[in-house]
């Protein structure tokens, strides 16, 4: 699947503290185009501040963050230019509740992209669609349930065309019933070739879609490799122990 | 009563005139006053929440009638014996620059608490899609905290109106000062303060539904079914 030959995001040797609370210590990793990586670890171990470091919703104590390219740290980078090239879904959706879902998915490319109105909603209706949601276009978010939410939430991110998907975990709001249709959406980007990381506790998931996992604890990544490796054969004790409490 | 009503009409209405007059200006200015330092306040940066806290601290610590006193005979004073210059405010010119630094700090609180009891999450959503700062601001931040400051502000600019009374210690002839000067030729205080109490009622009333219609239609037309 993934193409070796084409590093999307390249990670050295990223630190990220808060104050004096050290969250990233020591992360490298490089992630290739079309690679789906599923990121594990313990609650609190700063997997979403890994992810967050890399659109630069957080600011990187130190190490260097290339997405596509650009370096994110750069302080001459146009970080809203690259942003617009990584999409990102939250845990909690955050879809605009002001307005309603198709112009939370017109809003960016009509403000961005200068595209016309009626062609940004025509693209925003072919998204829709593609996540089996075209009959609540003019719902408000209010009116969705958490899994028509994190449908639509990922549909905005793929209305501005990313490279590269970022999901924070992305079911752990969802009542059980709707895990299955938004993971459905993800499975389906992965197929398309979307170069992905995900935070998720859908160990399942995770081995079946999952190229490759990378286990987070404490700031460090501990174990990385094949879902086969990393969560069937753990090595380290702390990964051992966090795969015999969830599987 | 009505004989009392008849003769000093003209005279209360021209001053019910003056109330408002100054209360409309002070609140347009008082709105920009407001959103410049609630903007301050939220912005990512210690020196502007610090000025910001700064401003409010003094203008809501200090009571309105110092204020007025200070803006309308000490700037004055000051600038005549240290800079030797000689300018004078008009009652209504201090008034309303009162009025709007009171209203003004109040406002700014309220849109301060109006924009962080919008979710985080919101912000980043749109920054994340790559909309710059200001743009998320405007589009998806402001309008979700506007909905919520509404029944504030209108509860601010009520208090601002009523503020007016206040002034009439710098002399300005507004409602409270007019009335006063009615009493000293007809010597009916009773019903002077009775007329004036209504006309202050009626204002106050007829406002407050006006903007109760106003937030209404505000939340029909932004869309959300609660
Ligand atoms: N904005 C922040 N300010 C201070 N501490 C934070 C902030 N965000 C996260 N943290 C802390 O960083 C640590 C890792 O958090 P997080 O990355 O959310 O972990 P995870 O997603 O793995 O559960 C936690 O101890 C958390 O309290
Ligand atoms: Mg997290």
């Amino acid at each position: 699947m993934e193409n070796k030959n084409n590093i999307k995001v390249h990670v050295s040797h990223l630190k990220k503290n808060f104050g004096h609370l050290e969250v990233i210590k020591d992360i490298s990793t490089d992630v290739y185009e079309g690679e789906v990586v599923v990121i594990l670890g313990p609650s609190g171990s700063g997997k979403s501040t890994f992810l967050r470091c890399l659109n630069r919703l957080e600011e990187s104590t130190s190490g260097e963050i290339i997405v596509d390219g650009n370096k994110i740290n750069d302080k001459k980078a146009d970080i809203n230019k690259i942003r617009e090239n990584i999409g990102m879904v939250f845990q909690h959706f955050n879809l605009f509740n002001n307005l309603n879902v198709i112009e939370n998915l017109t809003l960016a490319p009509t403000q961005l992209k200068k595209l016309s109105k009626e062609k940004a909603v025509e693209e925003a209706m072919h998204m829709l669609k593609k996540v089996g949601l075209e009959e609540k276009a003019y719902a408000f978010p209010a009116q969705l349930s958490g899994g028509q939410k994190q449908r639509v939430a990922i549909a905005r991110s793929l209305c501005m065309h990313p490279d590269i998907m970022l999901f924070d975990e992305p079911t752990s709001a969802l009542d059980p019933e709707m895990v299955g249709e938004v993971l459905q959406v993800m499975r389906d980007l992965a197929a398309d070739g979307m170069t992905m990381l995900i935070v998720s506790h859908e160990i399942g998931f995770a081995r079946e879609v999952a190229d490759r996992v990378i286990f987070i604890d404490n700031g460090y990544i501990i174990e990385e490799g094949t879902p086969q490796e990393v969560i069937m054969n753990p090595k380290e004790p702390r990964a051992i122990d966090f795969f015999n409490k969830v599987l | 009563m009505i004989q009392l009503i008849s003769d000093y009409s003209k005279l209360l209405l021209t001053a019910m005139g003056h109330t408002l007059v100054m209360a409309l200006y002070s609140l347009v200015f008082a709105s920009f006053i407001g959103l410049l330092f609630g903007m301050l306040s939220v912005l990512n940066s210690k020196v502007c929440k610090i000025i910001a806290r700064v401003f409010v601290d003094i203008i809501r610590g200090v009571p309105m009638i110092v204020l007025a006193f200070f803006v309308y005979f000490g700037i004055p004073y000051a600038f005549k014996n240290m800079l030797n210059i000689r300018f004078t405010f008009t009652s209504l010119q201090a008034g309303i620059i009162c009025l709007s630094l009171n209203c003004g700090a109040y406002m700014a609180e309220i849109i301060r608490a109006g924009i962080q009891s919008v979710d985080k999450g919101q912000m980043e959503a749109a920054r994340s899609l790559g909309m710059p700062y200001w743009r998320s601001m405007k589009k998806v931040v402001l309008p979700q905290a506007i909905r919520t400051m509404i029944p504030s502000i209108i509860n601010q600019f009520i208090i601002t109106l009523k503020d007016t009374s206040i002034l009439s210690v710098i002399g300005f002839p507004e409602l409270v000062n007019t009335a006063k000067s009615v009493i000293s030729v007809t010597h009916q205080s009773f019903q002077i303060w009775i007329i004036v109490g209504f006309m202050y009622l009626v204002i106050i009333t007829l406002l407050s539904r006006l903007a109760k219609r106003l937030e209404r239609r505000l939340n029909r037309s932004s869309g959300e079914q609660k």
